[in-house]
């Protein structure tokens, strides 16, 4: 196996296994208040050769590590699981550690911003502390009723499979600040609280379901959704945002009459 | 010196929070059921007035006299003004939630819609209750045929 492919490509030895490199601008917006630019945010570019494999991650690491070290901004695994590094890039919410730059046409400049309707405190690092008092409002926790069981609390695979597009969520914000709903004022509980609260409205275990229709009853819950699609649009993990916002208004209704 | 006073960075986030009423529910579930009725009473209404006989060249005082002389087109008009007034208003007062950011301008705009409102159903019902297709000491020719000349 390994003698045939080595003969495939012996007719052009250098050019096995390279990775196409591609000059590419990358446009940062700016938010540094003790800075000579003060309250006023503004456009940093930079230009950097990348490679196909790099993601727009890479190309933030190579500006903070070779280039410009004040550049700040969140991440932690980088594999697209801890939703640390959700950003605003060409105007799109996205994970910058799962989308590679030679999906974003590198002849022109990318721009990266901070993700929006969240105050910015440092250049694209957001507070995030209103989305996750969302969250906690919704009371992401399991509530039952009645004594422990000995044992653990069985569920079918079609029960189960009942709110599994929702446990996927990984709190990265891209979907609640890519709404415009929310971008208006910031009292909308937004996507994620919703879908949260949809992964424990939906479990057969859970027995809080009631409490937690109730929470998103409020004007400023479910009700505000005008279905526009942007936050199943902007989820990176690929869950029907607006579909679970439908059904959790839909159990209310059920609930209602 | 004066000293300022610094909000506590461990405060946790406040929601303004105002009802835990259904309001909101029967408000959504208002909007799809009148818009589908509607949509039956706009295009019935369309089709009686401009399509049905002579058409558009039909419309005259004796045409909306004769019709509204009727209950079932004084009741047609009466659910067509209705409905489409609340489904409007309140697709206009979800406008201004989605798009006014200060609460003052909310009120203010929220104010000027419901005095539209108020207006206008009041004027619509009115006229369609009161109204007389046979004002004496008219000409007989733009009267309704039912009409007995004053």
């Amino acid at each position: 196996m390994t003698a045939t492919l080595e003969n495939s490509t012996a007719g052009a030895p250098s050019a096995a296994g390279e990775i196409p490199s591609f000059d590419v601008t990358i446009k940062v917006r700016r938010y540094l208040p003790e800075s000579s630019h003060g309250d006023e945010a503004y456009w940093d570019e930079y230009k950097l050769t990348m490679y196909g494999t790099d993601r727009v991650l890479d190309a933030l690491h190579k500006i903070k590590w070779e280039n410009d070290g004040s550049l700040t901004f969140r991440r932690s695994c980088a594999h697209g699981i801890c939703g640390s590094d959700a950003m605003r890039i060409n105007g799109r919410n996205r994970l910058a550690c799962k989308t590679l730059l030679k999906d974003l046409n590198p002849n022109k400049p990318i721009t990266i911003e901070p993700i929006k309707g969240l105050p910015v405190i440092k250049d694209l690092v957001v507070d995030m502390e209103p989305f996750f008092a969302s969250y906690r409002e919704i009371m992401p926790f399991l509530i039952t009723s009645g004594n422990q069981p000995s044992r653990e609390r069985i569920q079918s695979a079609e029960q189960r499979e009942r709110f599994d597009d929702t446990t996927k969520c990984i709190l990265c914000a891209a979907c609640t600040s890519s709404c415009p709903v929310f971008w208006t004022d910031g009292q909308y509980f937004g996507p994620a609280a919703i879908v949260n609260a949809h992964r424990f409205i939906f479990d057969s275990r859970d027995e809080g379901a009631t409490q937690r229709l109730e929470v998103l009853n409020d004007k400023e819950g479910v009700w505000r959704c005008r279905t526009t699609f942007n936050c199943t649009e902007a989820c990176p993990r690929g869950i029907e945002v607006t579909k679970a916002i439908q059904e959790v208004k839909q159990a209310m209704i059920r609930r209602a009459i | 010196m004066s000293t300022s006073t610094i909000a506590n960075p461990r405060d946790p986030y406040a929601r303004k929070r105002l009802s835990r009423t259904n309001t909101e529910l029967w408000a959504w579930l208002f909007m799809r059921v009148s818009g589908v009725i509607l949509v039956v009473l706009i295009f019935g209404h369309l089709f009686v007035n401009l399509m049905v006989g002579d058409g558009v060249k039909a419309i005259d005082f004796a045409f909306v006299g004769g019709k509204w002389s009727s209950p079932f087109w004084q009741v047609w008009d009466l659910l067509m003004l209705w409905l489409a007034m609340i489904h409007g208003t309140n697709g206009v007062r979800t406008v201004i939630n989605d798009y006014a950011e200060k609460h003052a301008t909310r009120v203010v705009l929220k104010s000027l819609l419901t005095l539209g409102f108020v207006i206008t159903v009041v004027l619509g019902t009115l006229v369609i209750f009161t109204f007389d297709s046979c004002p004496p000491g008219s000409p007989a020719e733009l009267l309704p045929s039912f009409c007995t000349a004053a």
